[in-house]
């Protein structure tokens, strides 16, 4: 009897929906797998309003309209029409460079409830470059702008690493500066384009050390205002995270093409077979797939994490990363201090080239 | 001193743009749907909650609950105020 069979998976919270993997920017560390969508493979209109219809039957709350750059779908207002009619919180994750007065206000009549808007950086030069995209950051700028003057709550989004590392302060200036409600001040992770590009990344202790200070500096100072989320990175960390809050436990991926995944990295792992909307329902692919029930729970779990007290805290850390460093899904996330694998996470701290190399950026002629 | 005696009873509360209180049917819970997150809304905050209106008053909305509930007004009043002050501050409120 399988594990399925016997405990039903409690409904996930969100849906990260990733419309496309066309983007006109190519970031370095992009979340997107290396072997990106094209798009002639990409899910019609009608399937994705069948797949909401079906998220909001399971119980998802929140469904974040992501990419690539979703806003290259020319759907995209008719899908968020579609989830506000089913009582969906739409969030937009967009890197603002096709929004426009009208296309935002297309969106803001169909009920969207909230942007996340990424910047490179607070430099305009190195935003650029880091993006691979001359012209962004006016763009960006401009785009906060609309944003706040149609009254939508906004978020600004930083990836942060060794390169932008030092202008976390200008960052929090330019959210404040910008009116937005919350800023993220997310360190890079380590997987997919970023594990690519791990050299030209990784930050640091001292670096890490500077942000975190430049945080505790801008909350002091800002209070309620403006609230920030900062994302430590898991090389530095003394503890692995909870990714994605356990693996088929809140969070479905639903890839361009149809896939759907417990995590948008989940296709680095090898010999897994991906459901698809294409053949099943969301609902069936929560509950029963293999994939879904893989990493579940804590049956699967190999020490030291089977009899450690924190498995429920952290799930085991994360798979992709896992199969990154320690060469198997289902091994301890190396970050753990206590995992066999641990040393590599220390190796890679240790072999950092001083001068970071050039950048691989995302593009689908750079696809592995 | 609590940041909730700073509250005037007069204060008018409404959701900001971007969050709301809802029904999930699935879990049959109330939630609070916020930028990128949704947090569960407790029995007595969702009792409150769905009294904000931007029209009523807290102290309009005191006296509901004291009267729904038969409940002493000052116990009532001291949940309604540190519960609005504690969203207020999570930015989910706006107090006007």
């Amino acid at each position: 009897m399988t594990r399925s069979a016997m405990i039903k998976a409690p409904p996930p919270m969100s849906l990260l929906a990733e419309l496309t993997h066309r983007c006109p920017l190519q970031c370095p560390y992009c979340s997107n797998p290396l072997r990106l969508d094209p798009r002639a493979g990409e899910l019609d209109t009608a399937t994705w309003m069948r797949v909401l219809d079906e998220a909001a039957a399971m119980g998802v709350l929140q469904v974040h309209f992501s990419g690539g750059e979703p806003m290259a779908r020319p759907d995209l207002a008719d899908l968020v029409r579609h989830a506000v009619s089913l009582g969906l919180y739409t969030n937009l994750i967009t890197s603002g460079v096709l929004l426009n007065r009208d296309s935002l206000k297309v969106l803001s009549d169909a009920g969207l409830d909230h942007i996340q808007l990424s910047f490179q950086d607070a430099d305009a030069q190195e935003g650029e470059r880091i993006g691979g995209m001359a012209g962004a950051q006016a763009k960006k700028l401009e785009a906060a702008r609309l944003i706040v003057e149609d009254g939508l709550p906004l978020t600004l989004n930083f990836v942060i690493h060794r390169q932008n590392a030092e202008r976390v302060p200008a960052m929090l200036d330019l959210a404040e500066q910008l009116g937005a409600r919350r800023v993220e001040i997310a360190h890079t992770q380590y997987y997919g384009w970023s594990l690519l590009n791990r050299d030209a990344l990784l930050p640091d202790r001292a670096q890490l050390e500077a942000t975190e200070q430049a945080v505790a500096a801008a909350r002091a100072r800002f209070g309620n205002r403006l609230a920030i989320d900062f994302v430590t990175p898991d090389y530095y960390a003394e503890r692995p995270k909870p990714c994605m809050g356990g693996w088929g436990q809140r969070f479905l991926n639903i890839s361009p093409s149809g896939k759907v995944l417990p995590c948008h990295a989940a296709e680095s792992i090898p010999g897994l077979t991906f459901p698809s909307v294409a053949e099943d329902s969301l609902e069936a692919i929560w509950q029963d797939s293999p994939l879904f029930n893989l990493y579940r729970g804590t049956d699967w779990m190999p020490q030291p994490c089977q009899s450690c007290a924190f498995k429920e805290d952290d799930w085991g850390g994360c798979r992709c990363q896992a199969l990154a460093l320690a060469g198997q899904a289902d091994a301890t996330d190396p970050v753990c201090h206590r995992a066999p694998a641990h040393d590599r996470i220390e190796q890679a701290i240790a072999e950092r080239p001083a001068t970071p190399p050039a950048f691989r950026y995302r593009r689908y002629s750079n696809t592995v | 001193m609590t940041a909730a005696t700073l509250l005037a009873e007069t204060c008018m509360p409404r959701f900001a743009r971007g969050t709301r209180l809802q029904y999930d049917r699935v879990r049959e819970q109330w939630f609070v749907q916020a930028p990128e997150r949704a947090f569960l809304a407790d029995a007595v905050a969702a009792e409150i909650l769905q009294l904000v209106n931007g029209k009523r008053s807290l102290a309009k909305i005191i006296d509901q609950l004291a009267d729904k509930f038969s409940a002493p007004r000052d116990v009532i009043a001291q949940d309604v105020l540190s519960m609005t002050q504690e969203l207020a501050d999570k930015q989910v409120l706006l107090l006007a």
